[in-house]
């Protein structure tokens, strides 16, 4: 037998397999493929203080081996979250985050406050890298003043897991990660999406409706791999490692740069099952090699 | 309920230029009920094919338990598709999404452009099923493109129109005849085709106080309302075309 239990501070997860936010729905979505009891954890759509109907279409783009998006935060705002979603999905035997976004430190803090009531929810991940909104998201993200402002901020009214979700479109992912961490973040998770565009040649006109979009999928994998690493050797907090993750294989890459937990996302659009799939191929992974613990792959390369 | 089914390729019938027929084979367990305008999730093993592609279901054979698709190849996924060998493993997501509601009138006319063809035979033969006759107006750039006319023939009166008059009515859809007549003889209209043909229909459904359900063909990633990729502006915001949709009265639209 081997052990996938993994500790994020105070945040215990059966595994290390979580989804990502945005390409997981509630995870109701999914209950027809997924046993959701099963996953690590599973972190819900982007929750603003504020309904939003989020950019026009069209809002994806197929690229070589991953997709730009530009949903732009469609989500039916906190107050309907709690009273109409979170009833449902309280019954999940796994760790609920939810992905907190604003375009205002206010709206931030508004809103982990009144998640920081739900019993069933032991955490959440704070969005400061969404890059398809005009204000907020990736603006507090990107400069290491403004992530700790709101980092702090969000800490002072939120007394439960606090992780901070950090972009890669910045040039020290690692400083903006200390800053967090400085700030009172419990763990942090990379990347969100990589600033990207695409072309309609015929028509001269740009795909996404917004022009620029957030790339994702197995084309992100080298670099969010590169930036869990490197994050990783700078912090002290958990690191949640996402970005292109298909495959127990992929999954275990990011264990060894140094994630203690990973997060599977746009693999779910190619194969809904997918996440049990890689809980599975871990654990055929560590009896292989002779290992009792998947904790024992956190930061085990061999540089 | 929705499912993950690996089904294998058993017929592979090139129709024209671009279109195929697909029909694979599934079982050992019975297909589920689907319901015509639903459409499967395709998974597709191609460079340059990351995502699935979101097909209509063609015509389905619960006791062969067999489903047809017809792919239009237009790009690396759809050209991956059709040429695959036969016996080939293809995997699917469905069904997905809401399909076309029953009429509450015998009078039905069902208008297809381009691939939007593909969901009115099954359409097709569930409202025969029901005691309704199909009427079929499908609508193409030439003589051509003009697919399996004789499984349509099968369930009712084709009707045709071509841009450029090689076959049928010259013009698109909106300029045959059927459609010229004071009082419309239908109630209902079901289509599926390009959306500017798809408006032209509702605006003139609307004329003459007809029920109107089209079917979008939104660009989506998951399919099963998670990425919220493939939305469309609503009466009530945006929704998801995979889930609230493909199907959707027209009237419902912000068109």
């Amino acid at each position: 037998m081997v052990d996938l239990k993994v500790k994020l501070g105070s945040l215990e997860l059966q595994n290390p397999v979580m989804t990502a936010s945005g390409t997981y729905g509630y995870g109701e979505e999914y209950e027809d493929f997924v046993d959701i009891n099963r996953l690590g954890g599973i972190v819900v759509k982007g929750t603003t203080l504020h309904p939003r109907q989020g950019n026009d279409y069209p809002r994806m783009a197929e690229t070589p081996m991953g997709m730009l998006n530009a949903v732009g935060l469609q989500n039916v705002g906190v107050d309907r979250f709690i009273s109409e979603i979170y009833p449902r999905i309280k019954k999940y035997r796994t760790n609920i985050l939810v992905n907190v976004s604003g375009s205002t430190v206010e709206e931030y803090v508004e809103t982990a406050a009144k998640i920081n009531a739900l019993d069933h929810i032991p955490g959440i991940e704070l969005n400061i890298s969404c890059p398809n909104v005009k204000e907020g998201g990736m603006a507090f993200g990107t400069s290491c003043p403004s992530a700790i402002a709101v980092t702090a901020a969000v800490r002072a009214v939120y007394n439960k897991h606090l992780m901070v979700k950090l972009s890669p479109n910045v040039t020290n992912i690692a400083e903006i990660a200390l800053g967090v961490e400085s700030a009172g973040a419990d763990s942090v998770s990379l990347i969100n999406t990589l600033l990207g565009m695409a072309i309609d040649v015929e028509q001269r006109r740009p795909v996404l409706s917004t022009i620029t979009g957030g790339l994702s999928g197995a084309a992100v994998k080298p670099v969010a791999l590169r930036m869990v690493w490197q994050v990783a050797q700078a912090v002290k907090i958990p690191v949640v490692g996402m970005g292109g993750i298909s495959n127990a294989e992929d999954a275990i890459a990011f264990m060894l740069a140094g994630a203690s937990a990973i997060q599977i996302g746009t693999a779910n659009f190619i194969d809904p099952g997918v996440t049990e799939k890689i809980i599975a191929g871990i654990e055929d992974y560590l009896l292989r090699h002779k290992m009792s613990s998947v904790t024992e792959l956190k930061g085990a390369l061999q540089v | 309920m929705k499912y993950l089914h690996d089904f294998t390729l058993v017929n592979s019938e090139r129709q024209t230029d671009d279109f195929v027929v697909l029909t694979l084979q599934g079982g050992p367990e019975a297909l589920p009920e689907m319901t015509p305008g639903q459409f499967a999730e395709v998974r597709v093993d191609a460079p340059g094919a990351y995502l699935r592609r979101p097909l209509s279901i063609h015509d389905v054979d619960y006791d062969k338990q067999q489903i047809k698709l017809l792919v239009q190849e237009v790009g690396t996924g759809t050209r991956a598709l059709t040429a695959l060998a036969l016996g080939s493993t293809i995997n699917m997501l469905y069904p997905l999404g809401k399909g076309y509601a029953l009429p509450d009138s015998k009078r039905v006319l069902l208008v297809g452009g381009g691939c939007g063809v593909a969901p009115l035979l099954f359409l097709g033969r569930h409202l025969k099923k029901n005691g309704i006759t199909p009427r079929f107006l499908i609508g193409t750039r030439t003589a051509a493109g003009l697919v399996r006319l004789d499984a349509y023939r099968e369930l009712g009166e084709v009707m045709v129109t071509t841009e450029d008059g090689s076959a049928g009515t010259k013009g698109y859809v909106i300029h045959h005849p059927v459609m010229k007549t004071e009082t419309p003889d239908f109630d209902w209209i079901y289509t599926c085709g390009p959306e500017a043909m798809m408006r032209i229909l509702a605006k003139y459904a609307n004329k003459h106080a007809l029920s109107c359900q089209v079917s979008l063909e939104n660009h989506m990633a998951c399919g099963i309302g998670a990425c919220l990729c493939c939305i469309t502006p609503t009466k009530d915001g945006h929704k998801c075309t995979c889930t609230d949709g493909p199907v959707f009265d027209s009237k419902y639209l912000q068109w």
